[in-house]
């Protein structure tokens, strides 16, 4: 039922676009040329950088090759938290036009900072992801990213205005009022994050939508991991066609890669992001095929140059060209962060995993959260999984039998015991739309 | 013949019954009758009202999960052996009783009981055939 299936190849090519098929010696030019200006920049503004090359004994003119990245200092999350709020600026505040912070769950915020011309880049690179999505000037897209400190809002906003397509600024939340615009205003393309999406899919089918009379066709959707079976649940159940983008605060917000219309890894926008793969144990670079942790180095950002930005985002480089045409290399989709794996009864275990475990049963539903309590010194698993009018029906034993396979499922790709409680929809917290997987009640 | 029966899903939390009863009686609908089905982490709400549409969409509007199936408004006895003889028309007819429960309504010494069966359409078959009356909503809440 997949509808209206469109490719960026033929005729949505967006000029912006023209830097995604640069051939790699430009390419690698391009990057180098940016990279020592970026360095050269942080070395001489932000004093932490200044420190830590200074203690390697670094210069900036010791970059002469794109691999010399590999011997500069990395930059971590705590860093930024260190230096708050201003402390990781390279420009005066005269010049600095925007700020932006974390959601920030856990005490202060992050706060990153845009000149003009961070701007303007923040812009191309959104152009580009919305352009490698098959979007264009025809479109309606509805932008439920939330607008405000979250980069999600404005940097899909500028990126969707200036690709010259129609902008629904219509923000996060108010799922009937999203249903209602989407519907009477023809959305052709939504953003917002895949668990606000398939939030949307129960609200809009319990108000009656037939998604093939609606001519929403694709959603952009990232801020949070998701897996190859929820896009599957997304694309099955609407006929959309679902990319996943890729961005953070750190580095710029979204628009760092995104996928094209092959579907298969994300391009990252490589002339104004350097990518590494490091073994996030050892630090060591991990050659092109292998997995470890996306290190990011921004080239052309001003205010907030990132040097070895760690992610924490587990993935790896596919080096085959795309058979879109696009020279600027792809990462595999992130399905896992090093940061969110947990240990529950010497059991190593990503979130992503227990999604799988939980798409893989027949006609469930991807709303759920794990809790992990501690019972009289044993570690327990809970998986809280929403309850839908799908899978809801008005005897008890379909309920439990659900429950099982569920629990069955999990166990049987974690190999240990979890348990499976349905709770009704809704009830599992959610901040900027970003669905919480984990809540880690054992210690305290 | 068949009564359409609302079930909601509740979590087994404090609060969230009356939460939903405040929901209907906001709107100025009356439960007929209900019985709740529990196990120890949640509970099935089943309810016979008068207006099943408008029931459901403010149930939906407050976040419930609401399914609606098709039941039996059927009249016994209200006598001893009342029950089993609709029973035995049931078990005659190869029916299964999903579950059951009783209206507190009762007319001319015969009390209601709502019946869920495997096989709808076959058990209105089965006891109309064996002479029990099996109310249409109308009947039922022109009793109310």
């Amino acid at each position: 039922m997949m509808r209206d299936l469109w490719n960026d190849r033929e005729n949505l090519f967006h000029p912006a676009a023209a830097t995604d098929f640069l051939a790699a010696p430009s390419l690698r030019r391009i990057q180098l040329q940016r990279l020592r200006a970026t360095v050269e920049r942080a070395y001489r503004n932000v004093p932490l950088t200044r420190g830590r090359m200074d203690a390697l004994g670094m210069k900036p003119d010791d970059v002469r090759t794109l691999d010399d990245v590999r011997r500069l200092p990395f930059t971590v999350k705590t860093d930024l938290r260190d230096t708050y709020p201003y402390g990781m600026f390279a420009s005066p505040m005269s010049e600095v036009v925007r700020l932006h912070a974390s959601s920030g769950t856990t005490g202060k915020p992050i706060v990153v900072a845009y000149t003009q011309d961070d701007i303007d880049v923040w812009r191309n690179v959104m152009v580009r992801s919305f352009a490698a999505a098959g979007l264009g000037a025809s479109d309606i897209i509805q932008n439920a990213y939330g607008y405000g400190l979250f980069t999600g809002g404005l940097g899909a906003h500028y990126g969707a205005e200036a690709l010259g397509a129609t902008v629904i600024p219509i923000s996060g939340g108010n799922s009937e009022r999203q249903v209602m615009v989407m519907r009477d205003f023809g959305s052709t393309a939504m953003c917002c994050t895949p668990s606000y999406f398939t939030h949307l899919i129960e609200v809009a089918e319990s108000m009656g939508v037939v998604w093939k009379d609606i001519p929403l066709r694709a959603g952009i959707f990232g801020a949070e991991p998701w897996t190859e079976g929820m896009r599957k649940f997304i694309q099955d159940r609407t006929g959309i066609r679902a990319y996943d983008i890729y961005g953070l605060s750190e580095i710029i917000g979204p628009g760092v890669g995104i996928e094209c219309s092959e579907q298969a890894g994300l391009h990252i926008f490589e002339d104004h992001f350097l990518l590494e793969i490091v073994d996030p144990k050892t630090d060591a670079a991990v050659p092109d095929g292998g997995e470890g942790e996306l290190v990011l180095t921004t080239l052309s950002k001003q205010a907030m140059p990132m040097i070895r930005y760690r992610t924490h985002d587990i993935t790896r480089v596919i080096a085959e060209p795309c058979p879109c045409g696009r020279t600027i290399r792809r990462i595999a989709r992130i399905g896992r962060r090093s940061d969110d794996m947990f240990i529950i009864r010497g059991v190593n275990v990503f979130p992503s995993q227990v999604e799988a475990a939980l798409l893989a049963v027949e006609s469930t539903v991807p709303h759920y959260q794990i809790v992990l309590t501690r019972e009289g010194g044993l570690d327990q698993m809970e998986v809280r999984v929403e309850v839908t009018a799908d899978v809801f029906g008005d005897r008890v034993r379909e309920l439990e039998t659900l429950e099982a396979k569920l629990a069955k499922s999990v166990e049987h790709t974690l190999g240990i015991r979890v348990g499976v409680r349905l709770v009704e929809p809704n009830t599992i917290e959610r901040s900027q739309g970003k669905a919480k997987r984990v809540l880690d009640k054992r210690n305290g | 013949m068949k009564l359409t029966q609302l079930s909601v899903f509740l979590e087994n939390r404090p609060g969230r019954l009356r939460e939903l009863c405040e929901t209907l009686s906001g709107e100025g609908i009356n439960i007929t009758t209900l019985s709740l089905a529990d196990t120890e982490k949640f509970g099935i709400l089943r309810l016979i009202v008068k207006d099943v549409d408008r029931a459901r969409a403010a149930l939906g509007a407050k976040g419930f999960v609401v399914k609606t199936s098709s039941v039996l408004a059927v009249e016994v006895s209200d006598e001893p052996g009342g029950l089993a003889r609709i029973l035995a028309v049931a078990e005659k007819g190869g029916l299964s009783v999903e579950y059951m429960y009783a209206f507190t309504i009762k007319s001319g010494g015969r009390g209601i009981l709502v019946f869920r069966f495997d096989d709808t359409d076959k058990a209105i078959a089965a006891l109309q055939a064996a002479k029990v009356n099996v109310l249409s909503s109308v009947d039922l809440f022109a009793r109310v």
